[in-house]
């Protein structure tokens, strides 16, 4: 039983965990409506470990991170900066985001890039109460006919999949398990 | 109170940096020597990084990035809970390991024994390696006579 | 067009085989150990840490063993080997102030307080071969003087109180960092001289050199020049203060300009800046003044169209690693390209010639 501090919490084995983590989420990323599990991050409450460990994998002092709602902690604050030095940040500057799909707000706070830099836009850790292969239907790259995951909304992600080639990406973290929207997927309605 | 707290944080702040700047070998001597050497367990084990070095234009202007430096840290807990943080410079984990060690143990009552023992002498030898060097740059001082000067 | 073609593989394990061999030369010679080059070619190992742009004297040693003492090949491991490097953070910058001098010297002031202190330098040496050193044979310990303890504070301070020189406002404005965002033009200052203090010696040393032959003139002295070891100072989050997280060598120049004022700036002296990694003199007075040469604008002085004023120029020729990569990719297999160049000479000349023979068959 190792000993418990303000600073436990992060990787045991950092390069081995955030590998397989990096490797989940690229995954995920790379295939909309996939479900994978990724852990090795004990992260305060109310993180969940997903979040948390995406946190951890993506995240370093040049990452501005957006704390919203009940995500901004003192105790999340004092993780993030010990585990990764990333920067708290406004959700206008965020590289990536983290909070409840209502807690994140407004997606168009968030940074979309630019024409010569796409990239330079927010990724969302969108964290959920569910999520599951159902719900709205994706098609577009990386996705063989039609997926389904349980989105926390339509039409918001329906418009920024019209701003490609810029706009936001997602992650849906829910517990160990997360999912991603990147920007270049169709999504449609469907009951 | 705060005025404790500020010189504590000043003697950590001089520790913490004699231990970055120890050559490897000095420290490594004198640590091994230590007998009471504690068990502990990691919070984060050693990670060897980059940090980006800054300049300021004109030295004393607007910053800029000179480039970067090995840096290796770590930070372990002892059982009692008191952590230690190890911030070294180049790109060995055990001077990582050994620096957050004598970080925490400063913390505790074998602080007095870790002074005597390991910070007292290191500090000692690089400042006598430092002395040197201003010594023999002292030595290089030029000394101006005035010549004869030449009328037209 | 590239077109991916395969084979050769055992050629090149065999040729790294016998770079490895060639690398290590007569086995009748003993090894060099890293620790030798890290102590004997010191210059060596400052240049490619200067120009690899990471200070640590053994990784730079080890580059230059690996290179053959190829020290384009050993910046080109360093840099390589960086971007592996996980970033911590962003030192506070470095107070070159409160240097340990191992040098100082100025050519503007003679009694500047801190005296001229010469330090291991191969000014005043005859550039004579010294054959003795073909011999081996331990060297006796230099001399020493009662050392200076107090800090040497910079010479410009002293220009400064009579308002004669034109001033650096401290900042503490976030510096853009070119190994993280590309290049972009315009460059601030701060971006200048991250990309001179990286950039080829040889090259700096002649764009610098071309300010002196006078293109983009500006008559520089070395107001001061100052070598010796700073401690580097950086915030930790979870200690909630800054510490020292080591020690480096340094090398600064700072130049004095004479400046007869422009439509923006009063008549004062101006200032070029070099601060390089490690012992490394050549290339901070050659930093300083294609510095002050990049200046123009912002002082307010004509562009003479002086390759040294074009920013453009100079900043994206200075790496040698960008340099040598696009320069050498030519000599890499470009069959398919070399094809369909030599089918559209082939078509121009039949062409040519058909536009010839008629006439020659109508005669």
């Amino acid at each position: 039983m190792s000993a418990q501090t303000q600073f436990s919490g992060g990787f045991q084995n950092a390069p081995i965990d955030a590998a397989h983590a990096f490797r989940a989420a690229m995954t995920v990323m790379a295939r909309p409506g996939e479900i994978r599990t990724v852990s090795g991050s004990e992260p305060p409450a109310p993180l969940s470990v997903a979040a948390g460990t995406l946190l951890l994998t993506l995240c370093d002092p040049e990452t501005k991170v957006h704390l919203a709602g009940a995500t901004d902690t003192d105790a999340v604050r004092q993780w993030l900066a010990f585990h990764t030095g990333a920067p708290v940040s406004d959700a206008t500057e965020a590289n990536f985001a983290v909070g409840t799909w209502q807690e994140l707000g407004l997606l168009s706070q968030y940074r979309i890039g630019t024409a010569e830099y796409p990239d330079r836009s927010a990724t969302l850790i969108v964290e959920c109460t569910d999520l599951r292969q159902a719900g709205a239907a994706l098609s577009g790259p990386g996705i063989r006919g039609t997926a389904h995951l349980s989105l926390p909304d339509i039409s918001a992600f329906q418009g920024n999949a019209v701003l490609y080639p810029l706009g936001c990406d997602f992650f849906f973290t829910c517990g160990d398990k997360v999912a991603a929207l990147p920007r270049s997927t169709q999504i449609r309605a469907e009951g | 109170m705060a005025d404790q707290q500020n010189i504590a944080q000043a003697a950590r702040k001089e520790w913490m940096g004699l231990l970055a700047r120890a050559p490897e070998e000095a420290l490594m001597a004198l640590w091994s020597k230590f007998e009471a050497q504690p068990s502990f367990d990691w919070i984060r084990s050693p990670e060897v990084g980059g940090v980006m070095v800054r300049g300021r234009t004109g030295g004393t202007g607007a910053p800029f990035n000179l480039g970067e430096m090995t840096v290796t840290r770590c930070s372990l807990a002892l059982k009692d809970g008191t952590v230690g943080h190890g911030y070294v410079q180049g790109r060995s984990r055990r001077k990582a390991e050994a620096a957050a060690l004598i970080d925490a143990l400063m913390q505790t009552e074998a602080a007095g024994d870790i002074r005597a023992q390991v910070i007292g002498p290191l500090s000692q030898q690089m400042q006598a390696a430092k002395t040197a060097r201003a010594a023999k740059a002292a030595a290089t001082k030029v000394e101006f006579f005035t010549m004869v000067r030449g009328e037209d | 067009m590239y077109v991916a073609v395969k084979g050769g593989e055992k050629a090149i394990e065999n040729a790294h085989a016998w770079l490895a061999e060639e690398r290590r030369g007569s086995t009748n010679i003993a090894e060099l150990s890293i620790a030798q080059i890290r102590e004997q070619l010191s210059l060596a190992v400052n240049r490619v840490m200067a120009e690899g742009s990471l200070f640590d004297p053994d990784l730079a040693a080890l580059a230059i063993k690996q290179a053959r003492g190829d020290l384009i090949e050993a910046i080109f491991l360093i840099r390589a080997y960086r971007t592996t490097l996980p970033r911590i953070g962003y030192s506070n910058p470095v107070e070159t102030g409160q240097m340990a001098c191992d040098r100082r010297i100025s050519a503007t002031f003679k009694d500047a307080p801190g005296g001229q202190v010469l330090g291991p330098t191969f000014d005043y040496t005859h550039r004579l071969l010294d054959f003795k050193l073909a011999a081996e044979g331990e060297v006796s310990s230099a001399p020493e003087s009662r050392p200076r303890t107090e800090p040497t504070p910079h010479i410009t301070e002293f220009l400064k109180g009579e308002d004669i020189i034109q001033d650096e406002p401290s900042s503490d404005t976030i510096p853009g960092d070119l190994t993280r965002e590309p290049m972009e033009f315009p460059a601030d200052r701060p971006l200048r001289l991250q990309s001179l203090t990286r950039g080829d010696e040889g090259f700096v040393l002649g764009m610098a050199y071309s300010t002196q032959r006078g293109y983009a003139r500006n008559h520089a002295f070395v107001g001061e020049l100052r070598i010796g070891k700073v401690a580097v100072e950086m915030d930790v989050p979870e200690l909630g203060f800054a510490i020292e997280i080591g020690e480096i060598e340094l090398t600064e120049c700072e130049t004095v300009n004479q400046f007869k004022g422009s439509k923006t700036e009063p008549p004062q002296f101006t200032r070029g800046y070099g601060l390089v990694f490690g012992q490394s003199e050549r290339k901070s007075i050659a930093m300083a003044l294609v510095d002050r040469a990049l200046r123009w604008e912002e002082l307010g002085e004509d562009n003479l169209g002086a390759p040294a004023q074009d920013e453009e120029f100079v900043l994206s020729h200075a790496d040698n690693i960008q340099a040598t990569g696009f320069l050498e990719h030519i000599k890499l297999p470009h069959y398919v390209d070399f094809q369909s160049e030599l089918e559209l000479v082939r078509n121009l000349r039949r062409e040519a010639e058909e536009r010839i023979m008629p006439r020659e068959a109508a005669e």
